[in-house]
Order: structure tokens, then sequence, then C-alpha cells
């Protein structure tokens, strides 16, 4: 089945937030933004939920620290114990000070690292995927809505979009499958 | 306008008084003879049982300078804990005067950032840090006063300015041409001058931008001095640790004792700010201060504690690790005779406020910001006990009665000055180019 999608452009961050807001209290479904740049605060006008990726990185930051202490104890206490600087490795906890620096590190890379993967996971972005943003002028200097026209009437909402201060607006048949 | 209510000030006053009187208990409960020591010794043991025994043990370390007592065993080990509880009073007076002093100086700083950095968030602050900072007078004045007797002996708190030890100790001679009685009170005078002299004009300045915003000619001004307080500041702010509070130990140094003294007070005075901005809010003044403010003094009390553990560990770890004999009896002290301030400071000012301030959300709810913050306070009191009390009091040290009481009246003094300062402008910094986006700031 075939839905009807409108996308509105605008040139200004301002305009658009405006508009944003003024869509969602109309109650017509914003699909998606595409916007050359972060707008700020534009999350939040969409009604987006906060992000979880902070939970996940203090996650992957436990993992991490984790991963570092048992490295540490693995390496230096258990398999090779030296005397380094009249301390020899008998403990983990009497060396711990010597292994902070890395247990810090792998915190950080871990939290790092996953972080970001996660983010590509979730976005579903990946090497060589083609750009899925309908309009090329995004990603120079327009800020394209796209709105679920749904059962609505097209012709009201398009007009209402224009009053929003929209620049240029199309209708477009979308398949299902391909967003 | 803000009005200084009769209870708050009821409240400072009865602080202050109770902190007099009992820091002249403190003074007065000194011992006078090492026959006062024994008794008072002996009448410990009998209900603290075999406590007398462990410091009899370990009387050989620590302490190094105190040349009093150059044989061990006998009168002379009384007579040294004799000299330490001769000086508690006078070094638990000096840290809490030390300590609120750095809370203010830690808001100047902090001030003067906000201004040289142009920032447009915090100008709904100003009024509260000015305030704050108000504190750095009569502050200054007593820390000058018990640094100018510290100098000049009347009290034994710093080794190097009693010329019997220094007259038996190389080390200190060779630095006596830095740590001497005219040498630290003319530096301190310079130090406490000049950021008296930036407190007094940028405050001016503020008060002017109000009145006269026409091109903003008082603003430009106070980023001037700002800017050029904040190089005149972390020059004096590390010779001033030196003096005031390294010293204490001076055959002892660290590289970078200025930054780990600058990250302690910085902490203090922003979470200071932010618990002086939740209680005015609470009272219905500041309407105009959002929780995205809160939200941002509560990331920088986050942050600083962490850069104050990175500061704190990179000290440790070098000295743990090298285990040179004259740097590392610094950390052999604390950590067998200040175990529990020392690794207790530790949870407070680091573990604590990472696991509470970390979620976003939870630096928004006032009460967790509260919580967090009269911890991090407490952590950095007993992160300048650990720094002053080794040196002064050494394994003599307890929290009695003379500690308490230098908190309350310095707590007091520091409720009355700082309150009674935010009376004397409007709240709200009208003047102030930035203002409308201060007030408009949203996280």
């Amino acid at each position: 089945m075939a839905s009807k999608v409108i996308h509105a452009l605008y040139i200004d961050d301002d305009i658009l937030m405006d508009a944003v807001k003024k869509v969602r209290a109309e109650h017509y479904h914003i699909e998606e933004v595409y916007t050359p740049f972060p707008v700020h605060g534009l999350d939040k006008a969409m009604g987006l939920p906060h992000t979880r990726l902070a939970i996940t990185s203090f996650m992957y930051g436990c993992v991490g620290l984790t991963v570092a202490i048992l490295m540490m104890n693995y390496i230096m206490i258990e398999d090779w114990p030296q005397d380094i600087g009249g301390k020899p490795s008998f403990s983990y906890i009497e060396n711990m000070p010597a292994f902070v620096p890395i247990m810090f590190e792998l915190t950080v890379f871990f939290a790092a690292h996953l972080m970001v993967i996660t983010f590509y996971m979730r976005s579903k972005l990946w090497p060589f995927k083609k750009a899925e943003n309908p309009d090329v002028r995004t990603t120079d200097d327009h800020f394209l809505m796209e709105v679920d026209a749904g059962n609505h009437d097209v012709d009201q909402l398009a007009s209402f979009l224009g009053d929003t201060g929209a620049v240029e607006i199309k209708v477009i048949d979308k398949e299902e499958d391909n967003h | 306008m803000y009005t200084l209510s009769n209870r708050l000030r009821l409240f400072s006053v009865i602080l202050m008084v109770v902190g007099l009187v009992g820091l002249i208990v403190g003074f007065g409960q000194r011992p006078g003879s090492v026959e006062e020591v024994k008794e008072m010794m002996a009448a410990h043991d009998a209900h603290g049982g075999g406590h007398g025994e462990s410091q009899v043990a370990e009387s050989g370390h620590g302490n190094q300078g105190h040349g009093e007592e150059d044989a061990h065993g006998g009168d002379a080990h009384y007579e040294h804990i004799l000299h330490q509880l001769q000086n508690k009073p006078w070094a638990s007076l000096y840290v809490a005067a030390f300590f609120f002093f750095m809370i203010a100086l830690g808001v100047l700083a902090f001030y003067a950032i906000q201004f040289a950095s142009q920032s447009g968030w915090s100008p709904v602050l100003f009024r509260v840090m000015e305030a704050i900072t108000a504190y750095l007078v009569p502050g200054g004045i007593i820390l000058f006063i018990i640094l100018a007797l510290s100098g000049f002996h009347v009290n034994h708190l710093f080794v190097w300015a009693d010329p019997e030890v220094v007259a038996h100790d190389a080390l200190i001679q060779g630095k006596s041409s830095w740590l001497n009685g005219w040498g630290f009170i003319i530096r301190a005078a310079i130090f406490l001058g000049g950021w008296l002299l930036y407190r007094h004009f940028a405050v001016k300045y503020s008060r002017k931008q109000d009145e006269d915003t026409e091109g903003n000619k008082w603003y430009k001004k106070s980023f001037k001095i700002s800017a050029g307080f904040l190089v005149f500041f972390i020059y004096t702010e590390s010779m001033a640790s030196w003096d005031w509070i390294m010293s204490f130990d001076p055959h002892w140094f660290s590289t970078l004792f200025g930054w780990y003294v600058f990250a302690s007070l910085f902490v203090s005075g922003i979470t200071t700010i932010a618990l002086i901005s939740i209680y005015l809010k609470s009272k219905g003044y500041l309407e105009f201060v959002n929780n995205s403010h809160i939200h941002d003094l509560a990331k920088f009390m986050f942050g600083i504690s962490i850069f104050w553990t990175y500061l704190w560990f990179s000290q440790f770890m070098l000295i743990w690790y090298s285990n040179i004999p004259e740097e590392v009896t610094y950390f052999i002290t604390r950590i067998e005779d200040y175990n529990l301030p020392f690794f207790g400071m530790l949870v407070m000012n680091f573990i604590f406020p990472i696991l509470v301030l970390m979620n976003s959300d939870f630096k928004r709810v006032n009460w967790f910001v509260v919580m967090a913050g009269i911890v991090i306070l407490c952590g950095h009191y007993i992160d300048v006990y650990n720094m002053v009390m080794p040196a002064t009091v050494g394994e003599s040290w307890f929290i009695g009665i003379s500690e308490i009481s230098a908190v309350l009246l310095f707590l007091g003094l520091f409720l009355f000055v700082v309150f009674r300062a935010l009376t004397k402008a409007p709240l709200l910094p009208k003047g102030n180019p930035y203002i409308e986006e201060s007030k408009h700031f949203h996280y």
C-alpha cells in the first residue's frame, strides 16, 4: 500500500522550529526532519523520547573497568609476577595504584568505541550505505520536514504548511517498504 | 531586593557565639605541662584502652622537623604530645579559617572566568557570586592575622618559623630565603591585596553597569580586569598554596600542589554557589534562575570533582611508585595516622559525586544537588584537614571541641557576611549585556 507524505522545505532553522511546533499543535504526524546541521532543541520540539545512549555508555564503561581489572590481574599478578621498583606483584590490591591509569583508559576506550558502534547500529548506519536524505539540498542549506499525509486532506495540509513558512511543498507517493 | 530574615541573622550570630565560646574552651583545655599530658593520657587510656601504647610505638616517625625532641623515650615523648596538643586549637582554627576563605576565593576565580569568557548562561547568578566573594574581606583579614601570628612564631604551626628548629635543620636553612617571617607576611599581603583589589573593582563595575548600560563601558572594564586578574590569580594562588599549606611540611614538596589546592577551592566555590542559589530559590527569590542553571552548576561540581581526583591521584601515584623516603613520608603519615579521613575524603570527593551526579536528570533535582554539595563541602574540609593536621598535631588528632567550634564560628561569619552582602544590590544584574540570553538559558 502506498502512503502519501508531504515534503516541506524551509531555509531557516528558527522558522523550522516554529513550524515543527505548529504542526505538532495541529496533531499532524511528523515522520522525520532532515537538517544540514544539528538544530538545538529540535528533538524536544518534535517530541522525540530522550536518548538512552548515555545508559549504554555507563554500562560499557563498567565492562571496560572490569576487563581492565581482570586483564591486569592476569598479566601482572597471576601469569608473570615481577618486582617493579621494589614493589613485588603478590597481590592486586597492593599494586592497584599502578593499574589505575589502565583502568581509566580502558573504561574510556570501551565506553567511547562501543557507544559509537551502538549509535551506528541504532541509526542503521554502516560503511557504503546509500544516503537516505530525500533531497540533496538538506546537506547544504535547506531543512526538510516530512509530514505523514495519512487520512488528512492533502491540499489543506499543504496550504497549512505553506503558512508555516515553507518555501517549497511536494507531495510524495511513498512505497511502504522504502523507509 | 533580598532582605535578610531575622531568623537567618539570629542563626548565624548563634553559630558565631557558640563557635567562639567553644574555641575559647578549646584553647583553655590545652595542656600546660608534661604532667597534664600524662594525666590526660592516663584518663584516656583508662577507658580508651591501649591507644597510648600504639602512640608510643608510632612516635618514631612522622613530624619530621619537630626538633624539640631529639631523643625519643621518657619525657621526650610526652613533651612531643604536649606540643601537638598545644598546636591543636590553632591548627583547627587555621583549617576552618582557610576552608571558608578558599570557598570565597574559588567563587572569585569562577566569577572572573565568567567575565573573561563572556559567558552567556551565568549572569543571572552574578549577584550570588558577588555576595559570596564579600567574605574575602573579613575572611582575608582573619587569615592574614593568623598567618602573621604563625609566621612570627607566636604559635608553633609552621616549624620553619621556629629559629630553634631551623638552626638544626640544613634543609630548612636552604629554604629560609623564601620561608621566613617577613617574606611570608609580605607575600600574603600582596596575594590578599591583589585579590581584594580585583574583588572591589569587579563588584563596583558590575553595579555601575546596571545604572549606565550605554556602550557597555563598565562591562568592558570588567572584562579587562577579569582577564588580568586571572593571570595574577593563577600565579599567586599557586604561591599561596606553597606558603600557607605546603610549608607545613617544609621538607616535602610537590610540583602540582598549587593546582591541587586550586581544584579543591574551585569545586568548593562552585558547590557553594549552587547551594546558595537553591536556598534563595526555595525562599522565592531568583525566579529567573531555572533548572538549567542548576544543571550547569552541577555539571561543574561533577567535572571539577573528577579533576580534583585526577590531581590527587597524579600526586599520590608518582610519590607512591618512586618511593623516595623524603617524599613518601608525607603519604605514610597520612595513611598510617589518618587512615579514615584520608580515604574517607576520597569517597566523599570522588566516588560519591561521580555516582550521584553522573545522571543528567539528577543534576536538575535540587535535593540531589544539595545532598551531593554538602558531602563535597565536608569532603573538602577534610581535605584541608588532611593537608594541615599531620604536620601540626601529628598522631594526636581527633575531631574535638576546637575543630567543631572553629567550623561553627567561621560558618556563622560566612553566612552572616554573604547574606548581608546579598541585600546590598538587586539580585538581577539587569545591565549585563548577556542578561536576556542568561534568562532564557535552557539545556
